[in-house]
């Protein structure tokens, strides 16, 4: 892919580029049906009667830092020294499993102990889909970010000359965190709101 | 054959074939050209039996009381006709067009990624037979192309139709979204040097713009096709109003992507149009800048007018006021594309060849089929006119009149470049003037049946009503469109095959796609073109018509370096046809589908992207 192109930029990084807008309408399309049906459901439980802002924004504080530390590895990737991206690669990983443990562990909370399924109601449907998608969309970013930390391990494929495949990786991942932050604050933080105190 | 070998992580080796022949080679082909010729035929197939669909149709209208046709299976009729027409005709027939034409205009040996281009494909021809199967595996989907739910949700359709139809399109979806990305950063990236965006052919800024919309409005339809596919495979709540689900979400995100989409199906058939006007009136187009920007423009307010479609749903007196204004608006850069299409042509040298015929004719028909659609955008006459064949006449005028004899304009325009041969000029012409006399005696009658109040989509009418005559009418009219679509398929099979040979530059075009031979060689261009004006080659050809001074190529063929083909696009797009089916039918098919794909994918990006020696 050394091939000359018209702005000097990578097709690839065009490519990904471009995907991430298209992504961006998927979410905000997911986002917009969760915020339509917001408050509209029939039954219990609701968002104020699940959520555990706590523990989800010690999850969401992992998710961040994970986007840090891929900055990190980017950035040792860059300067050739493998080692470094290496610890940091892992702990990246790490980071964005260790945030799909939480979302496990959270959807079976709600699922066993407040007995909210996607079949009970619109919050459960809107909620699990919308989570679930992104979930969905962290898992591949992990199996992606795990190929590429293979490779360094396995085949010594991944210097500073291939920076580029870390970086397209690197984009998507920082877009997935960024969603996970829209989705903190719209579905979990505006969902337990309750209103400001009266002065 | 000979391959090159290649090693996955595991250890796992693999081959990458290099120039297969016969089948196989068009199996594994990236090369732009073929796979454009794959996408032309496949969808012009898919046109035909559209249009078999459509004939039964007008068959069951042909008089009052008829049961040609039972119920059941009119639902299905008018539902596939729609879906086959709207996504297995027109926008894989301008996908043909985009992946033959755009790498020739801009100068390009093939796209960004040509094995991409090759997924597009047959995940587009994935989509095509998961749809069209549904015939023949207990049901076509029966809801409408626009299949709004609650209607279609597993209680109030029952049966496997309905699954046919959301698998069918995400599958499609995906192909457009795989070619989408694919030519926009091609458009961006490939341009032979000088060729800036604003000396890009009209063509190639339809396609750009139009690549824009669609990645934009297929990410919201893949959506709603999901929150639909969990509501009848896993009892979700999306749109069940019992669970206070509301009924007008469907179709809100129906129409955001619905009414992108109407101009994803007209826009290229604007730049075909653009392109054959200049070349025969023997003048440059008429405004260049505007039309890029009425282009721009419309594709924006495109995002603004969807609920123009939903004014008799109750959205109330602003909602409806504001959405009359913007679609209103719609009709100025429209206008303006008109206008310098007139003005392209005003003083030319007019050469009334078919293609000529068929953009003119686009230009008549749409501007007819515009008209009506600001009738209908102000929202108390729509009142009126909504769900009644008022509204059949509109679409029918744009996509008929307007996208498809633009399409024809192309295929007619382009022939000689792709086969290499002259079309029947005689039957050219015999064939536009049937289909454009048919199309309007088949579609101008129903805007009277229309504000008559005969409603659309049902199997049959009274005969007491009085819409006996014009049915009659409009089915043998539509009878005479299907002779000239007949007149067509005999004019291409003939001059395919036997037609004489065209040349390279038979136009004496504009572009650059007419700079090489015909069919043009695997890679396109030898030297790559160095572009310094709009029109660069006209204006090279006029500078160098008496002179004769041809270039010699410094390039030798054997250094050029082309992509190879690779098995593995197919491989996916077979994964993926397998876990679409498995959702119809069993979620552990789905599973050995998704599998098939990782494995699939994982190969497609640790094959080397060129020949071994080539770094």
């Amino acid at each position: 892919m050394s091939d000359e192109t018209t702005t000097g930029l990578s097709h690839r990084k065009l490519l990904i580029w471009v995907f991430l807008g298209s992504d961006c309408m998927f979410f905000a399309s997911l986002i917009g049906t969760y915020l339509i049906y917001k408050g509209s459901g029939v039954l219990h439980p609701g968002p104020a009667d699940v959520f555990d802002i706590p523990t989800t924004s010690v999850s969401t504080f992992v998710l961040l830092m994970s986007s840090m530390s891929m900055v990190f590895a980017y950035a040792y990737l860059v300067r050739d020294d493998i080692k470094a991206f290496r610890i940091w690669m892992f702990s990246t990983i790490i980071m964005g499993s260790t945030f799909l443990g939480f979302q496990v562990f959270e959807f079976s909370e709600f699922y066993f102990h407040d007995d909210l399924s996607p079949q009970t109601n619109l919050f459960g449907t809107t909620f699990y889909a919308l989570t679930g998608t992104h979930g969905l969309h962290v898992t591949i970013g992990v199996i992606w970010l795990g190929i590429i930390f293979y490779s360094s391990l396995f085949r010594n494929t991944v210097t500073s000359k291939t920076n580029l495949d870390l970086d397209l990786a690197a984009l998507y991942w920082h877009f997935v965190d960024i969603v996970w932050i829209v989705i903190f604050a719209v579905v979990y933080l505006f969902g337990t709101f309750t209103g400001f105190p009266s002065s | 054959m000979t391959t090159i070998p290649f090693k996955l992580p595991l250890n796992i080796k693999l081959y990458r074939p290099v120039s297969p022949t016969g089948v196989w080679g068009w199996l594994t082909t990236v090369d732009h050209k073929k796979i454009g010729v794959l996408y032309g035929v496949t969808a012009f197939i898919m046109f035909l039996t559209g249009g078999i669909e459509a004939m039964l149709i007008r068959t069951q209208l042909i008089a009052p009381e008829l049961k040609i046709i039972a119920p059941e299976v009119y639902n299905q009729l008018f539902t596939m006709h729609a879906t086959t027409m709207i996504f297995l005709a027109i926008m894989p027939l301008s996908a043909a067009f985009f992946n033959f034409i755009i790498p020739l205009q801009i100068g390009a040996r093939d796209v960004a990624f040509p094995r991409l281009n090759a997924f597009s494909y047959w995940a587009f021809l994935a989509g095509a037979l998961i749809m069209k199967s549904s015939w023949f595996l207990g049901g076509s989907p029966n809801a409408g192309w626009f299949g709004y739910a609650p209607i279609t949700t597993a209680t109030f359709n029952p049966g496997n139709g309905i699954d046919f139809w959301i698998i069918g399109l995400q599958v499609l979806g995906v192909a457009s979204l795989a070619a989408s990305f694919n030519f926009i950063v091609t458009i961006i990236n490939l341009r032979a040097p000088g060729m800036t965006m604003m000396r890009l052919p009209l063509f190639t800024w339809m396609t750009f713009i139009t690549a824009i919309l669609l990645i934009l409005a297929f990410p919201v339809i893949t959506v709603a096709l999901i929150e639909l596919m969990l509501d009848r495979t896993f009892d979700f709540n999306f749109f069940n109003t019992k669970a206070g689900a509301n009924p007008i979400l469907w179709q809100h995100l129906f129409w955001i992507f619905g009414h992108p989409e109407v101009y994803i199906l007209i826009l290229p058939a604007m730049g075909i149009v653009s392109e054959v006007l200049p070349t025969f009136s023997r003048k440059p187009i008429f405004g260049y800048p505007a039309m890029v920007l009425a282009a721009s423009f419309i594709a924006f307010m495109g995002w603004l007018v969807w609920s123009h479609h939903m004014f008799t749903t109750g959205l109330g007196p602003i909602a409806n006021s504001v959405f009359t204004l913007t679609t209103m608006l719609i009709a100025i850069p429209t206008g303006v594309k008109m206008f310098n299409w007139l003005g392209t042509m005003w003083g030319g040298d007019i050469d009334f060849k078919t293609p000529t015929l068929f953009a003119v004719g686009f230009m008549s028909m749409f501007l007819i089929g515009g008209i009506s659609g600001v009738m209908h955008s102000f929202s108390a006459s729509d009142y009126q006119q909504q769900d009644t064949y008022f509204i059949v006449a509109h679409i029918h005028y744009v996509l008929f009149g307007g996208s498809i004899f633009g399409i024809f304009a192309g295929i007619y325009y382009w022939f000689p470049k792709i086969t290499g041969r002259m079309y029947d000029e005689k039957l050219g012409k015999l064939n536009f003037w049937i289909m454009f006399i048919g199309q309007n005696l088949t579609f101008f009658p129903m805007h009277w049946v229309g504000m008559q109040g005969m409603p659309r989509r049902i199997f049959t009418y009274d005969s007491g009503m009085g819409w006996a005559f014009w049915n009659g009418f409009e089915t043998i009219a539509a009878y005479a469109i299907a002779f000239g679509v007949l007149i067509f398929v005999i004019n291409m099979i003939k001059s395919w095959t036997g037609g004489k040979k065209a040349g390279d530059d038979p136009w004496d075009g504009r572009t650059l796609e007419w700079s090489i031979p015909s069919p043009p060689p695997v890679y396109n261009f030898r030297d790559i073109p160095i572009v310094k004006s709009l029109d660069d080659f006209w204006h090279t050809k006029q500078k160098s018509s008496n002179s004769n001074t041809k270039v010699k190529s410094k390039t030798k063929v054997s250094d050029i370096h082309l992509p190879q083909p690779s098995y593995w696009p197919l491989l996916v797009a077979v994964g993926l046809t397998i876990a679409g089916f498995g959702i119809i039918y069993n979620l552990v098919f789905t599973g050995i589908g998704i599998g098939i794909m990782l494995i699939t994918v994982c190969a497609w990006s640790f094959e080397p992207v060129n020949e071994p020696d080539s770094h």
